[in-house]
């Protein structure tokens, strides 16, 4: 299972630079776990100390947010486009 | 760039802004183009040493949002850089409209007055001044419409190229009046968030001052002037109450951080006044959570004809639930159709025709008297953000001729008399 994950450019210090890398996964929550495997350190940016999402990152499945799937358990198929992204006001 | 506590005495000075700070976690950071804080994701805030500004300094300075530069992240002289120079605009008495709802006195802060007919050319003033500073040659926002006016028109103005991103199904009188400037228009096929999540992404990889992305920080200080304003105009002192337009939230909350900056500072009174919200219902994350006396907000697929407020998926917004419940306020939402009402309500009694964001205003207003959600006797301030021109659609079906006639004498007396018997 294999799936493309986009890195937001403050994260990047952990990929070495890479804006995408490749984890594996069934749902968001193992495909963060094993992207923290990969990137020691990343995990802890993205949730908080309880193991939610921290409340100004937007995560994205196959260009949906997740708050409107499943949240942490939304399903990632194989091939599935994982984006994380700060989130930002407008207007 | 890395975390680290910057003192005040340390730190680059930007009039007295001396860092960007995480408003979830404190780490501070240099003033350069960034908007999330390293640490934790958390909005990052422009940090200020403490200033010293008396009422005579700001009397004395000009007829623009630039009297309070002493109070935003800016170089001194911002008032002779070519720019728009916005702000400043009436504070109206609204007697009429208080009459009729019942209410003891009401203001209405009338933000349509600006270079380009919303309160946008303020935040886009200081995040120009900042791109500038940073030395970017083009500036870029996603936009929900009056943004994409006042950064087009402002980068004009200032000599830079501007990159403006909108949904494809916003008003035509939005997309005209951006397009006139002459800058890059780019409509997306999509709604307000699927914009600003592309514009994240684009932002990472140009250099490109974006200003509600990258140059976000010091974009947001510019909503403060409308509050200062406000204070000012009032004879320096807080009104009871003051209701805001919430689609980010961020100008809700910053007119509250105006009051307590001017209160720190000795220029009014110290007083409690509370913050209320408005919303329309087809796009109110930020009112479902209040209702619900949630913090989180969760995000919504916005579909109402207040098209500057359809934002789902609102950042501010727990600070703008922040404000509102620390004052005692409230935030409530209003259906399309009131919101119409809204719109006509106030240009029939006070002669100001609102963009739909002002109709909104108005109707929650209207709605929180009739509920016994706001205290008649309270003084209000109504913020107007924009201009009924702008969003002509909403009232159009409805605002007609009272009668079409044959260019005939007899015609008319018989028409108007038959319209007024």
């Amino acid at each position: 299972m294999s799936i493309a994950l986009k890195v937001p450019t403050i994260l990047r210090t952990y990929t070495g630079g890479a804006a995408e890398v490749a984890v594996s996964g069934g749902t968001l929550a193992e495909a963060i776990a094993d992207l923290d495997a990969q990137y020691p350190g990343i995990g802890a940016r993205v949730l908080d100390d309880e193991g939610r999402l921290r409340r100004f990152v937007n995560v994205y499945v196959n260009d949906d947010d997740v708050r409107f799937l499943e949240d942490l358990q939304t399903p990632t198929p194989d091939g599935a486009n994982v984006s994380i992204i700060p989130a930002v006001a407008g207007g | 760039m890395t975390a680290q506590t910057l003192s005040p005495a340390e730190g680059a000075l930007l009039g007295s802004a001396y860092a960007l700070a995480c408003r979830e976690c404190g780490a501070e950071y240099p003033l350069d183009a960034s908007y999330a804080c390293l640490e934790c994701f958390g909005p990052l805030e422009v940090a200020y040493r403490p200033a010293s500004v008396t009422r005579e300094h700001i009397e004395a300075g000009p007829a623009s949002m630039w009297r309070y530069d002493a109070l935003l992240p800016v170089e001194p002289g911002a008032s002779s850089r070519p720019g728009l120079q916005p702000g400043f605009t009436r504070l109206v008495k609204a007697d009429n409209l208080a009459r009729e709802l019942g209410a003891r006195a009401v203001w209405v802060k009338d933000d349509s007055g600006n270079p380009t007919h919303s309160f946008k050319d303020r935040v886009v003033a200081v995040a120009l001044e900042n791109g500038r500073r940073l030395g970017f040659r083009t500036i870029a926002c996603a936009s929900t419409g009056n943004l994409a006016n006042a950064v087009a028109a402002a980068g004009s103005r200032a000599g830079l190229d501007s990159v403006v991103f909108v949904p494809s199904n916003l008003e035509a009188g939005k997309i005209v009046t951006t397009a006139v400037y002459g800058g890059t228009l780019v409509a997306i096929e999509g709604n307000y968030d699927d914009v600003n999540r592309l514009c994240s992404e684009i932002a990472a990889n140009r250099e490109w001052g974006f200003v509600n992305v990258n140059l976000r920080p010091y974009y947001a200080e510019g909503s403060k002037t409308m509050g200062f304003e406000i204070a000012e105009q009032l004879g320096w002192r807080l009104p009871d109450a003051y209701v805001s337009p919430v689609a980010s939230g961020s100008l809700l909350t910053k007119v509250d951080k105006a009051f307590r900056e001017f209160i720190r500072l000795g220029l009014v009174e110290d007083r409690a006044y509370q913050v209320f919200g408005a919303q329309a219902t087809g796009c109110s994350p930020v009112s479902q959570a209040f209702a619900e006396g949630k913090d989180i907000i969760r995000p919504v697929r916005p579909d109402t004809i207040a098209k500057s407020l359809a934002i789902g998926n609102p950042a501010d917004g727990p600070y703008a639930l922040d404000a509102v419940r620390r004052t005692g306020g409230a935030i409530a939402d209003v259906s399309d159709e009131e919101i119409v009402e809204g719109i006509k309500l106030l240009a029939r009694t006070e002669g100001i025709f609102a963009e739909t964001a002002g109709g909104v205003v108005v109707a929650t207003y209207r709605k929180l008297l009739a509920e016994g959600g706001i205290d008649p006797e309270a003084e209000v301030v109504l913020l107007n953000t924009g201009d009924g021109l702008k969003t002509l659609d909403a009232v159009a079906p409805t605002s007609v001729p009272t009668f079409t006639i044959s260019p005939a004498y007899a015609d008319f007396e018989s028409a108007y008399s038959g319209e007024n018997a």
